[in-house]
């Protein structure tokens, strides 16, 4: 069952083999080689494989490849910058130590970007409840939202200046 | 890879009822945050799909019609169905509801149509559609036909759609949202990603004064087999004052309701949450309403 895909995957136009039965995340990992996009449940509650689909951040673990024809999908490694540079929602995550064993930080980063693509200044109980879609065991959350916290400020100066 | 046999795209709302008369054992998809998620459990294992993923144009978005009715299409997802602004102005209670169900991903690609066409009880948003007393616009190969959402639910999982038909619309009357107001309580054991032990959702309409219900609905998820209204409750606390109302209502609806024992909870538990969380649902819309409780 075999298809063809023509979509922007990290900006860059792609056309890829698929199969009808395989998910967006299955396609990007085992296809197009994107590994920052986690195989975690594959029942969507995770959370580790968020991506953003037309700038909406799903779980790509219960998404279809067969519905993304001509959409745009950014996974963390369309973040960095033309010089290899990390991205300042990457950054955030380093200065405030919110990677303990990094296989939910993808996703979260990928839900970070959405929430400050959005443009609006949240407080902490609604940042919690943004990136409540993802499950991590390692560290307790607190980190994880100091540095989404972080990418939120940080982003809004430099829109700022 | 999902276990499936094939998968149908459908252009139009016209061409899936056609795909599906073709096939009458296909299974309409549409967020695919339930059916996916079926097969991936294998319960629908090797199951041909008909996809109505992206017919937006036919059957996403929230309208007033002429009428004043509330008309939602039910391939409207819960992240819009929380933010649209006429469902805030409206019935602000199904966006609560809706924003609920599961986590910010999940919402972006679940439906309020996929929700209600499962047939599932804990469903979120289904206490409340049947509290505002929905009618299911639904279209299948003889046409149009309406269904009042109370007689909605078949059995569990199991929906008033014939073969080849879709639901395309779901319309909230204008009378029975104008004037009221809701709360919807979900008792989960985590704020996320969870399914509702129980759900109950009251709506009120207050006296000019705001310390009479006038009129009062109460529905439930898991607490029976499928989502419910609870009668007994609604006519047993009509006229009389909030106060009375939420003091009531709890030990009322005992009498409609026939939960189970399941892993998430036993029976005894869901008729204690019943009790409890009726009066707090009644008291919490009567104040938005604008009682002084």
């Amino acid at each position: 069952m075999m298809e063809i895909l023509h979509c922007t995957v990290n900006g860059k136009p792609v056309e890829v083999g698929y199969d009808l039965r395989e998910s967006l995340l299955d396609t990007l990992r085992d296809r197009l080689g994107l590994t920052s996009v986690k195989r975690g449940c594959e029942v969507g509650e995770c959370g580790a494989c968020t991506v953003l689909v037309d700038g909406v951040a799903i779980d790509s673990c219960i998404y279809l490849t067969a519905w993304c024809e001509g959409k745009h999908i950014l996974t963390v490694e369309g973040l960095q910058g033309e010089n290899g540079e990390l991205n300042p929602i990457q950054k955030a995550f380093i200065e405030e130590a919110a990677v303990q064993c990094g296989f939910c930080t993808p996703g979260i980063i990928m839900s970070a970007v959405e929430i400050v693509g959005s443009g609006k200044q949240y407080t902490r109980e609604e940042l919690r409840k943004l990136i409540s879609g993802h499950l991590c065991r390692c560290t307790g959350y607190q980190n994880i939202l100091n540095a989404v916290e972080r990418a939120v400020d940080e982003c809004h100066k430099i829109v700022g200046k | 890879m999902y276990d499936l046999t094939s998968i149908y795209r459908a252009a139009s709302v016209a061409d899936a009822i056609a795909a599906l008369e073709r096939d009458p054992q296909a299974v309409v998809i549409a967020g695919g945050s339930d059916v996916l998620i079926k097969i991936r459990e294998g319960k629908l294992a090797g199951c041909r799909l008909v996809s109505i993923h992206g017919l937006d144009a036919e059957l996403a978005g929230v309208k007033v019609q002429d009428s004043g009715d509330l008309d939602i299409g039910p391939l409207t997802t819960f992240h819009n169905v929380t933010f649209d602004p006429l469902i805030r102005t409206h019935v602000p209670v199904l966006g609560e509801a809706a924003d609920m169900a599961g986590g910010p991903q999940l919402r972006a690609v679940g439906t309020i149509g996929g929700n209600v066409c499962n047939g599932v009880t804990s469903a979120d948003t289904a206490s409340t559609l049947m509290a505002f007393g929905a009618q299911m616009h639904v279209q299948g190969p003889d046409g149009w036909r309406v269904v009042p959402i109370d007689d909605w639910y078949k059995g569990v999982g199991k929906v008033d759609l014939r073969p080849a038909e879709l639901l395309c619309r779901i319309v909230i009357p204008k009378a029975n949202f104008e004037g009221w107001t809701g709360h919807y309580i979900k008792y989960a054991q985590r704020n996320a990603m969870d399914i509702a032990t129980l759900g109950v959702s009251c709506l009120v309409k207050l006296s000019a004064d705001k310390t009479v219900c006038e009129d009062v609905r109460l529905a439930f998820g898991v607490a029976a087999p499928t989502p419910i209204r609870s009668h007994t409750a609604e006519d047993g606390v009509r006229g009389l004052t909030v106060a009375q109302a939420a003091e009531q209502i709890g030990d009322l609806a005992l009498q409609d309701i026939n939960p189970r024992t399941s892993w998430r909870a036993s029976k005894e538990f869901r008729v204690q949450l019943v009790k409890e969380l009726s009066g707090r649902a009644l008291l919490e819309a009567a104040r938005k309403g604008g009682a002084q409780v």
